[in-house]
C-alpha cells in the first residue's frame, strides 16, 4: 500500500541517469492516464533542446477521482516523481497542471514551498474534456488554445515529457524500491463507486465491480461480466474509474456520447458532425424508436475513427461499437419493442 | 497613329474593368462555395484564377497603349507608384494602387503552395480594396459625358454588389459548426 | 513512394479534392474526405498534385516519402 501512504517526502535519492532510465523500463511501469504507453520509452524518447516535464492532475475523465486523492493526500510522491523525470530527460523546469479553480491548489502550492527550490509551478488549465489530452495540454502552455493539434510533432519530439500524476509517483516508488520489488508489488489506484482504492494491478476487474462495467469512464469500453472476470485492472482499458450501467446501458450510453460530443474541441469535421450524428443514433435506439437507428451506427462507426487530430472521436466510437457488442440483448429487445432487459436489474 | 492608341488605351481598360469585375464575382462564388452540376467547385475556381489572368493581359495593354502614346505625360514608373506622375496625379495615382494590389494578388497566388497560407489569404482579401480603387480611378479618368460608360461602371457596380449580397448571406455547416452553432 | 496526407484541422469540406481525384478520395456524408490509403500509383501523380494545389484551405498534401526504396 504505497501510493496513499507514502505521502511524507523522504530521502531523494538521484541514481545515475542511465540507470533511472532501465530500472523505469526494466519496472514495466505504463502510463496512469489512460494512454498506458510505456514510461520507459517515453524517457527515452524526449529529444530537444529545452526539456520540460509537465504532471498532467487535470483528471478530464469526469467519474475518475484517484488523481485528486492522491494530489491531496501524497503531493510529495508526486514532487517526488516529477523531480526524478526532471532528472531522467535532463530538464531544469516542470508544470504541474490541473483544472481552474480546483480545490487542491492551496494544499500544492503549500507543499510546494515546503521543498524549497524545485524549478515546478503549478498551472490552471481550462476546464474542458481535450483540454488535458497530450497535444492540448502543450499547445496551452505554449500560450495556445488548451485544444488537441496535429502530431507530429508528438511533445517528446518538442522536448516535452507529459506524464500523468499516478505515473510519477510510480515513477519515484521504482526509484526507491527498484524494478523488480516494483514488479512483485505493483499497485495502481482505482476509482470505483465506492471510492478510490489501491489495488494490486493483477486484480481482476470483476472483484472490483461486477460486470457488465464501464472501464475507462467516458474514454473507455464496456466489459462483458465475462471479460470483466478475465482482465486484470492492470489491463483494462483507458483511466481506472470503473462503473456499473445506470439503469440500461443504452440510454446510459447514449448520454456519455452526448456527453463526449459535447466535448469536442470542434476542430475536425469527422468529430464535430460525425459524434453528434452517432449520439442521436444511440439515443434513438435507446428509447426503442423503429428504425434504422442501428443501421446508420454500424455504417458510421468505421467512418469516424482515425480521422480526427486527437483520439476523443476515436474514444467514442470505441466505447458504442463495445456498447452494441456488451449489451446486444438491449438491442435486440429496443429493435424490436420487446422493451429492455435493464427494467429487470437494479443498479447502484 | 493619332489619337487610336489613346482609344485603345481607354477602350483596354474599360474592358480590364469589366474583366476585374468578373473576377470579383467568381471570387465570391468560390468562397461562397457555389457550385451545380456543370460547374463544379474546381471549375469555378479555375474560371476565377483564369480571368485573373486575362484581366492582367488587357491591364497590359491600357497601361502600354498609355504610355506609348505620349499624348500625355505619363512614365513608366508612374504605372507602380502612385501619385507622383506629371498628368493627373490623383486619378492615375488611383490605378497604380490598383495595379500594385491586383500585382500583390497574383503573385502570392501563383505562389500560393510555397507561402505560409496566413500571408496568401491576407493578401487576397486586399483584393476586395482594389476593385473600387479601380472603379474610381475608371470615373476620374474618363469622359464624364459618355452615357454608355457610366452604364458600364453602373453594371459592374450592381454585379459586384448583388455579389456582395449573395456572398454574406451563405453559411456552410462546417463554418457554424466551429464557431458553436449548431 | 508517394502518398495523401490530411490536416483535420484546416480541413473544411470545401471537396475539390474528391472533384479532381475521385480514384483516390470519397466524400463522406458530411463532405470531409475520405482518403483511400496507401501509396499512389504514379499515374495519379499529377492529378493528386493538382488536388492539393486546388485545396481552397491547403489542407491536402502530397508526400514523397523518399527514405523508402534507396539501398545502402
Amino acid at each position: 500500500m504505497r501510493l496513499l501512504t507514502d505521502g511524507p517526502q523522504t530521502d531523494l535519492m538521484f541514481p545515475d541517469r542511465v540507470t533511472l532510465i532501465q530500472e523505469v523500463l526494466a519496472s514495466g511501469l505504463r502510463g496512469r492516464g489512460g494512454g498506458r504507453f510505456p514510461t520507459g520509452l517515453k524517457l527515452q524518447a524526449v529529444a530537444g533542446r529545452k526539456r520540460l516535464v509537465v504532471a498532467n492532475g487535470c483528471e478530464g475523465e469526469p467519474d475518475s477521482r484517484k488523481d485528486h486523492v492522491l494530489l491531496s493526500r501524497s503531493p510529495h510522491l508526486v514532487f517526488d516523481g516529477i523531480s526524478l523525470a526532471c532528472h531522467a530527460v535532463g530538464a531544469t523546469e516542470a508544470v504541474l497542471c490541473v483544472h481552474e479553480g480546483s480545490p487542491l491548489l492551496p494544499g500544492l502550492r503549500y507543499a510546494l514551498a515546503s521543498r524549497g527550490t524545485t524549478g515546478i509551478r503549478v498551472v490552471e488549465v481550462p476546464r474542458r474534456y481535450v483540454a488535458s489530452e497530450e497535444s492540448a495540454l502543450v499547445s496551452f502552455l505554449g500560450g495556445g488554445g488548451a485544444k488537441p493539434t496535429v502530431t507530429p510533432p508528438r511533445p517528446t519530439e518538442r522536448g516535452m515529457l507529459v506524464d500523468n500524476v499516478e505515473t510519477l509517483a510510480q515513477l519515484a516508488i521504482v526509484a526507491r524500491v527498484g524494478a523488480r520489488a516494483f514488479r512483485d508489488g505493483e499497485t495502481m489506484l482505482v476509482t470505483v463507486p465506492s471510492g478510490v482504492h489501491e489495488v494490486p494491478v493483477t486484480t481482476r476487474v470483476a472483484d472490483l465491480v461486477a460486470g457488465p462495467v464501464l472501464a475507462g469512464g467516458c474514454g473507455g469500453v464496456w466489459l462483458s461480466a465475462a471479460r470483466a472476470a478475465d482482465t486484470a485492472i492492470g489491463e483494462a482499458p483507458g483511466v481506472a474509474v470503473l462503473r456499473a450501467p445506470r439503469g440500461c446501458g443504452l440510454r446510459d450510453t447514449a448520454s456519455i456520447l452526448a456527453y463526449l460530443a459535447a466535448e469536442s474541441a470542434r476542430q475536425c469535421g469527422p468529430c464535430m458532425f460525425g459524434l453528434p450524428a452517432i449520439a442521436a443514433d444511440f439515443a434513438e435506439l435507446a428509447n426503442g424508436v423503429a428504425g434504422q437507428a442501428l443501421d446508420r451506427l454500424r455504417r458510421r462507426l468505421p467512418v469516424i475513427t482515425g480521422r480526427g487530430a486527437c483520439a476523443h472521436p476515436d474514444g467514442a466510437v470505441r466505447l458504442a461499437a463495445s456498447a452494441l457488442d456488451v449489451f446486444a440483448a438491449d438491442v435486440t429487445a429496443h429493435t424490436t419493442g420487446a422493451g429492455c432487459t435493464s427494467t429487470t436489474r437494479r443498479t447502484a | 497613329m493619332g489619337e487610336s492608341l489613346w482609344f485603345a488605351s481607354r477602350a483596354a481598360g474599360l474592358l480590364t474593368l469589366v474583366l476585374l469585375t468578373g473576377t470579383f464575382v467568381l471570387g465570391l462564388f468560390t468562397s461562397g462555395r457555389q457550385a451545380t452540376v456543370r460547374w463544379p467547385r474546381f471549375a469555378i475556381a479555375a474560371l476565377h484564377r483564369n480571368l485573373s489572368l486575362l484581366t492582367l493581359v488587357f491591364l497590359a495593354v491600357h497601361i502600354i497603349t498609355a504610355i506609348v502614346d505620349g499624348y500625355v505625360a505619363l512614365d513608366w514608373i508612374d504605372v507602380v507608384v502612385p501619385f507622383a506622375s506629371a498628368y493627373e496625379p490623383f486619378w492615375v495615382g488611383l490605378g497604380a494602387v490598383a495595379v500594385d494590389v491586383l500585382l500583390a494578388v497574383v503573385v502570392t497566388s501563383l505562389l500560393r503552395t510555397r507561402i505560409p497560407s496566413k500571408v496568401w489569404r491576407a493578401v487576397h482579401w486586399a483584393a476586395y480594396a482594389c476593385w473600387p480603387v479601380a472603379v474610381a480611378h475608371g470615373i476620374g479618368m474618363g469622359d464624364k459625358d459618355l452615357w454608355w460608360v457610366w452604364g458600364l461602371d453602373g453594371l459592374c457596380v450592381v454585379a459586384v454588389l448583388a455579389g456582395l449580397a449573395w456572398r454574406a448571406q451563405r453559411t456552410h455547416p462546417d463554418t457554424m459548426a466551429r464557431a458553436g452553432v449548431r | 513512394m508517394s502518398t495523401l496526407k490530411l490536416d483535420p484541422i484546416a480541413c473544411r469540406a470545401h471537396g475539390l479534392c474528391a472533384e479532381l481525384l475521385p480514384e483516390a478520395i470519397d466524400l463522406d456524408e458530411w463532405g470531409y474526405p475520405l482518403l483511400r490509403g496507401g501509396d499512389l500509383p504514379a499515374h495519379l501523380l499529377p492529378d493528386a498534385r493538382r488536388a492539393a494545389a486546388a485545396c481552397p484551405a491547403l489542407a491536402l498534401r502530397v508526400t514523397s516519402d523518399v527514405s523508402r526504396g534507396r539501398p545502402g
